[in-house]
């Protein structure tokens, strides 16, 4: 018996044939996906390193407590919860895609080839929201001893320590008009910014109620860097995952593959499609929980 | 279950390659620009490569010629250099910023564009699919685009020559905040995000170069070409383009988080800094954090350039000394120590620059094991020559000169991976001299002899070998003469980066050996402008290969027509039955790779 398992085993290392059985494109693939985990594993990892030499860093809670349509809601991960499981469901479409490509039936393939297409642009149409939120968002920190209005960008960050209500008071009174008139403005939606600006300064400053303000020092600098930054090199990799599943429906609709026999490049895309998928998880991890 | 469907897909995709290719029966016609400019033919694209490289090579020679009389010759002024370079150069004395800016070019252009595109660029596309019996690479289209992508990154970093502001002057290693703030210095201006972009086409050139160089080793050998029965050429190709694949994504990232500290805004390598009067709001971010990024790229960089020589030179030793390769095993498991190890050791490159002591201890030690697997290629070398019957070749006095010049700079770098002693030497010109030496030379001798080597299978003609004679000793002669006075004006403390160093007494005693290195450098340079010449007039005029093997090799290269069309092979692609190394065997002076096993002879 075990001499005739020796004379029938082939030896895939000797040439003639592929080491691992597949074809170079996917060898190809999965060697550029080892490429592209280390680009993100530099991200990450510096990431990593710039987050924990800081002494305060903003609490994920905080920051992605938004969900659209809910207001102020106080909605801590909710909505990154639904962006996160939109993109597992279209890993999971996908490998349905892949799946019937095994079968050689091109209707499942383009079915599930488009929910995938549709699950990878509703993940980037949330992230375009989240994106705006945060930039657009209208939080009130202590800067310079007195308070201002900022949002979530790359130079300024308005999730440090809370500041005590003395201090609040305090800096309040050095606050100039224009600040107070958006302070006043991101709680009170009735009046208009004109309206509010032909307001005098104590006026403005009697509409402002100091403990619903929620006054903050402004956060690390290097956060709205590494978010977007990273974040976007994501997005950016679903989006190209969207056109090349977009090129394999057109080239399944029109037979291409048929005509080749076989569904690989529906494989190839998979595996690009797993990985950016995978690589969430960890964006995830690192922004998100921890 | 999916097997068999694979590899009848994998066979269909080769077959389907050759009727597309040509086998060499029928040539169908070919316009010139599918021929010689978007070839898919791996031959051709090796060309292109080669050609391209040795023009950044004469751009970035020259950029040392002008750093070498400013240094040579502080007080003088050279008009010349004013007709050429404007306002860079008024009056003949080159301007400061120009100074660095050549010093940067310099760098990038010899460090990216040439030894590592021009180098392994030109010998994996040439050599992978000839020595391992394959009809092209893997994906021909890619590797065009390979090319083209490489191309198109010249394009970039040669406009950047031409900026108003000038090119990139921060280093080649880009070190932030210098290279960060538009407002550091000129050539920080727009020449530094030209240098990035150039940087990022270049990394997707050698991405798809690698993916190809990879997949094409491991699936694409021809029957019989079992992983030992590679040439070390392929070996050493094979950990190049891994190296490449796991090192050069990481430069990416840094290049990529550079550019937005640059133009968005960001705070990733920048914090707490006052610049022209003024406190940046950056904040947060850390200059050491962009070192350990490019560090990582940076030290495997290095063996990106010296492994496909070291490969090449183990291949045409053997050959010319007609003698198997010492110790094939352990040359290969040296090249896979020293790809390991290549990714572990970058931070010594920051001894200096206020990383963690203890951090530091344990990159000594991973850097000093470096000297192990080195030494076993050296001794291996030597020993293959060992009462060899030599061959004293163009290409086998280049390897020898390697060999030289290898162990003459490696030997300094046990010097500088020990960090108490690279505290007194670090950014001085010994380490100008130890790697200059051991990467740069080098691999320039290396990279001659696989060009006098193959240049019969690039072009069916062989180089003048007189003029390769005078090539070989003035360049072997001149960078003796160049580096190895720096070693003593390293340890003297004469730091790197200067451009007058007539304001110290103490180093007015190198004035005149300043000025020796700056003649031998301009006497190499034209004597390497001899050989592009000769290597030019020989694809046209040269002496005509009369033979399909006319070194006497046993490697499946030297089995295709003497001007091999695309597919290589005439026919069947030959079936190896033997390692790549039987020369002097059994009374015979050398047994091609093609050629069987005979009963009760011993197989290696």
């Amino acid at each position: 018996m075990a001499t005739t398992a020796a004379a029938t085993k082939t030896n895939w290392w000797n040439g003639g044939k592929s080491p691992f059985n597949v074809e170079y494109g996917k060898l190809m693939m999965w060697y550029f996906l080892m490429s592209d985990a280390f680009t993100f594993g530099a991200f990450l990892i510096s990431y990593g390193t710039i987050r924990f030499s800081q002494n305060v860093w903003a609490d994920p809670n905080v920051v992605f407590n938004a969900f659209p349509g809910a207001g102020h809601t106080n909605l801590p991960l909710a909505f990154v919860s639904v962006m996160t499981f939109i993109l597992i469901i279209s890993s999971v479409t996908m490998v349905l895609a892949v799946h019937a490509g095994h079968n050689n039936d091109k209707k499942g393939v383009m079915k599930w080839l488009a929910w995938t297409i549709v699950g990878g642009l509703a993940f980037l149409g949330c992230q375009a929201w989240e994106w705006h939120h945060l930039i657009t968002g209208e939080h009130v920190v202590l800067m310079d001893n007195h308070l201002d209005v900022i949002g979530q960008t790359t130079r300024v960050n308005p999730w440090g320590q809370m500041v005590n209500p003395a201090t609040v008071m305090n800096a309040l009174q050095n606050t100039p008009h224009d600040a107070l008139v958006k302070i006043v403005g991101s709680h009170h939606h009735e009046m208009t910014e004109v309206q509010l600006a032909a307001l005098s300064d104590s006026q403005l400053k009697g509409m402002i109620d100091t403990a619903e303000l929620h006054v903050r020092e402004t956060g690390p600098v290097a956060f709205g860097g590494f978010f977007y930054g990273i974040t976007g090199f994501h997005g950016f990799h679903v989006f190209s995952g969207v056109i090349i599943n977009i090129i394999m429906l057109v080239m399944t609709s029109k037979d291409v593959f048929t005509n080749k026999g076989h569904y690989l490049m529906i494989e190839k895309a998979g595996l690009y499609w797993h990985f950016v998928d995978l690589v969430w998880v960890f964006v995830f991890l690192c922004f998100y929980l921890i | 279950m999916s097997n068999d469907s694979t590899i009848h897909v994998h066979e269909g995709a080769v077959e389907h390659g050759v009727h597309h290719d040509g086998d060499g029966h029928h040539h169908h016609k070919q316009s010139f620009v599918s021929k010689y400019i978007f070839s898919q033919d791996h031959k051709t694209i090796a060309k292109q490569f080669l050609i391209t490289g040795m023009a950044w090579a004469i751009v970035g020679a020259m950029f040392s010629i002008i750093f070498r009389l400013q240094i040579g010759y502080p007080d003088q002024t050279f008009p010349f250099l004013e007709t050429f370079l404007g306002k860079w150069a008024k009056g003949g004395k080159i301007d400061p910023e120009f100074y660095y800016a050549a010093v940067t070019m310099h760098g990038t252009i010899m460090v990216f564009f040439v030894l590592t595109a021009g180098l392994s660029g030109t010998f994996a596309n040439l050599l992978i699919p000839l020595q391992i019996g394959a009809r092209d690479m893997a994906s021909p289209f890619l590797n065009m685009l390979s090319y083209w992508f490489f191309f198109l990154a010249s394009i970039i970093m040669v406009s950047s020559l031409f900026l108003s502001t000038g090119a990139h002057s921060g280093g080649w290693t880009t070190y932030p905040p210098l290279s960060a703030l538009h407002e550091a210095s000129s050539g920080s201006k727009r020449g530094v995000d030209f240098w990035l972009v150039s940087m990022a086409m270049f990394i997707v050139s050698q991405l798809m170069g690698g993916l190809n160089y990879v997949s094409t080793i491991l699936n694409m050998r021809t029957k019989g070409m079992s992983m030992t029965r590679l040439p070390l050429t392929i070996w050493a190709l094979f950990f190049t383009a891994v190296l490449g694949i796991l090192s050069f994504p990481v430069l990416l990232s840094a290049a990529i988080l550079l550019l937005f500290d640059r133009n968005l805004g960001t705070s990733f390598y920048l914090s707490d800094i006052y610049v022209a009067g003024q406190i940046l709001p950056n904040e947060g971010g850390s200059p050491i954090l962009y070192q350990h990024l490019f560090w990582f790229l940076g030290h495997p960089e290095v063996y990106i350039v010296i492994l496909p020589t070291m490969g090449m030179v183990s291949e045409i030793m053997s050959i010319n000394s007609r003698k198997p390769i010492f110790g094939y095993m352990a040359m290969v498991g040296s090249l896979f120590a020293i790809c390991i190890l290549a990714l572990l050791v970058w931070a010594h490159h920051m001894f200096v620059s206020g990383m963690n002591p203890f951090l530091g201890g344990v990159f000594v030690l991973l850097t000093l094991l470096i000297a192990i697997p080195s030494a076993i290629k050296v001794f291996n070398w030597l020993t293959t020559i060992w009462r060899g019957n030599i061959r004293f070749t163009p290409a086998m006095l280049f390897c020898i000169g390697f060999v030289s010049i290898f162990i003459s700079g490696g030997l300094t770098g046990i010097w500088m991976g020990n960090s108490t002693i690279d505290i007194h030497i670090h950014d001085t010109y010994f380490i100008i001299a130890h790697f200059h030496l051991v990467m740069g030379v080098a691999a320039f001798l290396g990279m001659f002899a696989g060009i006098y080597h193959w240049f019969p299978k690039m072009f069916g003609r062989y180089l003048n070998n007189t003029l390769g004679y005078i090539h070989f000793w003035v360049t072997l002669t001149g960078a003796y003469l160049i580096f190895w006075p720096m070693h003593y004006m390293g340890l003297a403390g004469v730091p790197r980066r200067y451009l007058d160093f007539s304001l110290w007494t103490s180093f007015n005693k190198f004035d005149s050996l300043n000025k020796m290195i700056s003649i031998v450098t301009i006497i190499v340079f034209f004597v390497n402008l001899m050989f592009v010449f000769n290597f030019f007039y020989s694809i046209f005029k040269g002496r005509k290969v009369r033979t399909t093997n006319p070194w006497d090799a046993t490697t499946l290269e030297w089995t295709t027509p003497i001007n091999p069309g695309h597919g290589n092979w005439v026919g069947e692609i030959p079936e190896v039955h033997r390692w790549a190394y039987d020369y002097g065997k059994d009374g015979r002076d050398f047994i091609a790779q093609t050629e069987p096993v005979k009963p009760g002879e011993t197989g290696h």
